[in-house]
C-alpha cells in the first residue's frame, strides 16, 4: 500500500507520565507488522524524527492540558484531525496531572511560585474541557483492549476496505 | 566575535519532552541549557496527607516507563519507615520485576530510539523487512521487548504501574505455567541479545569526557534493588546517606532540578554500573560478552548503549536462573503498626539511581516526601558534554547547524534521558532570585564549568603523557591543588550571591 492510502496517525503528548506512549510501544510488539501496512505514523515523536504536522485521520491525545500553549496546540490539532481520541486517565479525566487543582490552600501557596514561573494555567484541564473528543480510552495506563477496540472501530469507520482486509 | 546559536526543540525519540539551547562564541560554548519542557505535576506536594499504603501507586504515576522502579523505591521507603523486613522470596520477586523492566526499557531505547541513527534511518519501523539483517533486527526488537514485558506482567501484574508489589510483600503470585512460559520466552531471546550486544559493540559513535560515576550496587552480584552507593572514585556509602552525596542545583530555565556530587557533575545509569561492577555480571553474560566487556571502564558516553545491551543479556540470564531455581510460594504480607518515622528507598532504575524519601506520621499519613530521579542527576553532565561536543565540532570546522544538532541529538539519546521523571518530582523548593542575583549565579556557574574544563583538559594531557611512560604525579597534584583553591573561591562567591539580599 502506498503511503498516501494509509491512515494518517498523530500521537501528541501533554502533561502526563507518558505511560500510554509506553503501552503503545508495547502493543507494537504484537501489531507492528499489521499497523505498518495500514498506518502512516505521520507525527509520532517517540518513533521518528522527521514528523509531519499537516493533517491527521486519527489524532491520539495523551495527557492533561496545563498551559495556554497546550490549549492552543490542542485546538490546532483538533482542526487538522478527522478523529480525536483521548487516551489514558490524564487526558480523559485530568487526574493525576491535575492533582494540584484540589490542593489545600496551604499546598497551593507552596507551589504557586512554580505555577507562575512557567506560566501554567490556574487549573489543569482534561482534553474534553478544551476540544470535542470523538472517543476516549480511560485507564492509567489506558486499557489495552479498549484501545485496540477503539482503533479497530475507527479503521472500520474511516477505511472499511482496510478493516475488511485485516479481518 | 563569531557566534553560533543552536536551538533544538522537542527532541525526538526520547522519553518525554526536552529542548536544548546552546550559544557558541568564538569557539567556546558560553551557554548550554538542557531544558525539561514538561509541566510540573507536583507529586511530592500531593503526597502530603495521603495514607502510606497509597504511596507506591501514587509515586508510580511520576513516569510511565520507569514506573515499576518508582513502585519499588516507594515500597522500600515505606518499609524502612515501618521497620518491615521483606522476605527472601519478596526480594527475589522484586529483582525479577526490575529485570523485566530493564529488558523492556533498554530494548525500547536501543532499538526504537538509537538504532535508527546507526543505520541512517528516520524510524526503526523504516527498517527493511526484505533485508535479512534489518528484518532480523525488527523481529529481535519486538521479541526482546515482549519477553521483558511478559516477565514483568506475571511477576508484578503489569509492566507499567505494577499492581502486585506491595508494602510487606506481593499480593498475587504467578502460577507454575506462567513461570514456565516466562522461562521459555526468555530463553528464546537469548541469541537475540547476543546479536544486540554485537550491534552496539561495533557502533563507531564516540564522545569522551572525563566525569565521575555513581550507582547503587549490591556487595555480591550485579543487581538493581539493594546494596550500597558506589562511586567511580572507589567510595562506598550507605544508601541512607544519599542526601550527603547529591547536592541540589537550581535551574531557573528548566522545570527540572539538577544535582552535583561534591560540586562536580556525575553520571548515573548503565554506563556507571558497568564501569563500577562489570566483574559481577552473570557468568554466562560475561562469557558471551568478553570482547564487549573489555571496552570498560569507558568514558565514551555511547558505551552507555553498549552497557544497556549487556544489561539486557544479564537480566535475561539472571531471570532464567531465578525462575528455574526458586519455586514461588504464597506468602502473607509482612505488616507492622504505624509509627512516626522517615524511610528511604533507593533503586537502580534503568537510567540510574532513584531516591525516594518519606516522612510518615503515627497515624500512617504522609507528612513530607522527596524524589530524586536519574535524569536530574545527569542533567549537568549532559550540558557539559553537549557544550564540549559543540566546541569540538566547531574546532573541526563544522558550522552547519543541522549537522551539529544531529550530533547533539545522538549524544542526548545515548544518555536515555527521561523527562517525565525529571519534571514531576523533587521537593518544590522556593528559590526566587532577583535578576541581578541570577546573572551573578549563572556567571559563577559558568566559571566553574570553565574551571572544570581546564582541569579535565590538563588531566587528559597527563593521561596521554603517562601512556608514553612519563611520570605526571607531581603535575597532577599541582592541577588538583589549583583546581581546589579556585573552586572553593568560586563556590563561596556563588553562595554569597545566593544568600545576599
Amino acid at each position: 500500500m502506498t503511503i498516501e492510502n494509509k491512515i494518517k496517525i498523530g500521537w501528541f503528548v501533554f502533561s502526563c507520565s507518558e505511560d500510554n506512549t509506553i503501552l503503545f510501544t508495547e502493543l507494537l510488539n504484537d501489531h507492528w507488522q499489521e499497523w505498518k501496512k495500514i498506518f502512516d505514523f505521520r507525527h509520532v515523536k517517540v518513533l521518528k524524527k522527521n514528523n509531519i504536522y499537516d493533517e491527521f485521520d486519527i489524532a491520539f491525545i495523551e495527557g492533561a492540558i496545563a498551559s495556554p500553549e497546550h490549549e492552543e496546540k490542542l485546538k490546532d490539532i483538533r482542526s487538522r484531525s478527522k478523529k480525536v481520541v483521548a487516551v489514558g486517565a490524564c487526558a480523559v479525566t485530568g487526574v493525576p496531572a491535575s492533582q494540584r487543582n484540589t490542593f489545600t490552600p496551604e499546598q497551593k501557596e507552596a507551589i504557586q511560585f512554580l505555577v507562575d514561573r512557567f506560566g501554567a494555567l490556574p487549573e489543569v484541564k482534561k482534553v474534553a474541557d478544551v476540544v470535542t473528543v470523538d472517543a476516549s480510552v480511560p485507564g492509567c495506563p489506558m486499557n489495552a483492549d479498549m484501545f485496540l477496540k477503539a482503533v479497530n472501530g475507527l479503521v472500520a469507520e474511516l477505511r472499511p476496505e482496510l478493516a475488511q482486509a485485516q479481518s | 566575535m563569531h557566534m553560533i546559536n543552536i536551538e533544538l526543540e522537542h527532541i525526538t525519540k526520547i522519553e518525554g519532552d526536552a529542548s536544548i539551547s546552546i550559544t557558541v562564541e568564538d569557539g567556546k560554548a558560553t551557554k548550554v541549557h538542557f531544558i525539561t519542557e514538561e509541566y510540573k505535576r507536583f507529586f511530592t506536594e500531593a503526597l502530603k496527607g495521603k495514607s502510606i499504603l497509597a504511596v507506591p501507586s501514587h509515586l508510580s504515576r511520576i513516569c510511565g516507563t520507569c514506573s515499576n522502579a518508582h513502585v519499588l523505591a516507594a515500597i522500600e521507603a515505606c518499609e524502612m519507615a515501618l521497620d518491615i523486613q521483606p522476605t527472601k522470596q519478596t526480594m527475589m520477586l522484586r529483582a525479577l520485576t526490575l529485570h523485566g523492566l530493564t529488558i523492556r526499557d533498554h530494548a525500547l531505547h536501543l532499538y526504537l530510539f538509537c538504532m535508527p541513527d546507526i543505520y541512517g534511518k528516520d524510524a526503526f519501523l523504516d527498517f527493511d523487512e526484505n533485508d535479512p539483517h534489518e528484518n532480523q533486527l525488527l523481529h529481535d526488537a519486538f521479541a526482546i521487548k515482549s519477553a521483558g514485558n511478559f516477565l514483568a506482567t506475571i511477576i508484578a501484574g503489569r509492566s507499567i504501574h505494577a499492581m502486585f508489589p506491595a508494602i510487606g510483600g506481593f499480593i498475587k503470585y504467578p502460577d507454575a505455567e506462567q513461570v514456565a512460559q516466562a522461562i521459555e520466552k526468555l530463553e528464546s531471546v537469548r541469541e537475540a541479545t547476543v546479536r544486540l550486544v554485537a550491534e552496539f559493540e561495533k557502533c563507531t559513535f564516540a564522545f569522551d569526557r572525563h566525569t565521575d560515576y555513581m550507582a547503587l550496587l549490591p556487595d555480591e552480584g550485579y543487581g538493581y534493588i539493594n546494596g550500597r552507593i558506589r562511586t567511580s572514585k572507589g567510595e562506598v556509602y550507605d544508601e541512607k546517606l544519599y542526601r550527603e552525596l547529591v547536592e541540589h542545583v537550581v535551574l531557573p530555565y528548566s522545570q527540572a532540578s539538577a544535582y552535583q556530587y561534591k560540586g562536580d557533575s556525575y553520571m548515573v545509569g548503565a554506563l556507571a554500573r558497568m564501569n563500577i561492577a562489570r566483574d559481577k555480571l552473570h557468568p554466562k553474560t560475561k562469557e558471551s560478552c568478553q570482547s564487549a566487556l573489555a571496552l570498560f571502564p569507558s568514558t565514551n558516553i555511547f558505551h552507555n548503549n553498549l552497557a544497556q545491551a549487556i544489561e539486557i543479556m544479564h537480566s535475561v540470564d539472571e531471570s532464567i536462573d531465578l525462575l528455574k531455581n526458586n519455586p514461588i510460594v504464597q506468602e502473607d504480607l509482612v505488616k507492622m503498626p504505624y509509627r512516626e518515622a522517615t524511610g528511604i528507598g533507593v533503586i537502580e532504575a534503568p537510567r540510574g539511581a532513584l531516591y525516594h524519601k518519606i516522612h510518615v506520621g503515627a497515624d500512617g499519613k504522609i507528612m513530607d516526601g522527596e524524589v530524586i530521579v536519574p535524569t536530574g542527576q545527569n542533567q549537568i553532565n549532559i550540558e557539559e558534554d553537549c557544550g564540549r561536543l559543540v566546541e569540538d565540532l566547531v574546532a573541526k570546522g563544522v558550522t552547519d547547524v543541522e549537522a551539529i544538532t544531529f550530533e547533539l541529538e545522538k549524544l542526548i539519546r545515548a544518555y536515555d534521558p527521561c523527562m517525565s521523571c525529571a519534571a514531576a518530582p523533587n521537593r518544590e523548593e522556593r528559590n526566587e532570585f532577583s535578576e541581578e542575583q541570577q546573572e551573578i549565579i549563572e556567571m559563577y556557574q559558568q566559571e566553574l564549568r570553565d574551571l572544570e574544563t581546564w582541569r579535565n583538559e590538563l588531566l587528559q594531557k597527563c593521561e596521554a603523557n603517562e601512556r608514553d611512560g612519563k611520570d605526571c604525579n607531581a603535575l597532577r597534584q599541582v592541577i588538583e591543588d589549583e583546581y581546589f583553591e579556585k573552586e572553593l573561591e568560586l563556590r563561596q562567591r556563588a553562595h554569597y550571591a545566593e544568600h545576599s539580599v
